[in-house]
């Protein structure tokens, strides 16, 4: 799977992001990391970040599109 | 007993937990290796549970977790999270307060490595 679909899933569930990064790490279109930063994360613990970020990428995550994901998030602007 | 009974006595019976693709002395993923090596350095008691030999152990993790993704590390019963959020604990230092925090002083003097097989 390419980068942009992934985008396009995150930007939906962060409209207020001021940093989203999607990187195909290996090239092969199943390794990815991503980078979110979003007001709506403040106030929450890391595991809750990268759940709201699981929760976005449900459906390539159950169907095995992504193989592996390394998340980064911030919760500040 | 159920693979979920197995993992919540595990999760609620242990001090630190993580389960992992291998087992700490044939580590199977990357993954798994940054979140044992972080535990490592930490000085973290560890008690590793392999979720390899049946599809099912990773399922019913899961569904207990709601993580969908391994490895996942546990301390004192509660998710902590999984290798990028144990890597970013431990350069922060949170990685050792929280293991002081919940395991008491001197923790380190008890580290070791256990390997539990579920069946």
């Amino acid at each position: 799977m390419a980068t942009e679909p992934l985008r396009a899933l995150l930007e939906s569930a962060f409209p207020d992001a001021t940093e989203l990064d999607v990187i195909d790490r290996t090239g092969g279109g199943d390794h990815f990391q991503v980078v979110v930063t979003a007001p709506s994360l403040g106030g929450l613990s890391l595991v809750e970040q990268h759940r709201r970020v699981y929760q976005a990428l449900a459906d390539p995550l159950a169907d095995g599109t992504i193989h592996e994901l390394r998340i980064r998030t911030k919760g500040s602007t | 007993m159920s693979y979920s009974e197995q993992i919540k006595e595990v999760i609620e019976g242990s001090d630190v937990v993580l389960f992992m693709k291998g087992t700490p002395s044939f580590v199977m993923c990357g993954n798994s290796d940054r979140a044992l090596k972080a535990l490592r350095r930490a000085g973290a008691p560890v008690t590793a549970v392999d979720i390899l030999p049946d599809p099912e152990i990773r399922q019913d993790l899961s569904s207990i977790s709601g993580w969908p993704t391994i490895p996942q590390v546990f301390v004192k019963g509660e998710l902590v999270g999984g290798a990028d959020i144990v890597e970013e604990l431990e350069a922060s230092g949170e990685l050792e307060s929280t293991l002081r925090e919940k395991l008491g002083d001197g923790y380190e003097s008890r580290r070791a490595e256990t390997t539990v097989a579920l069946a």
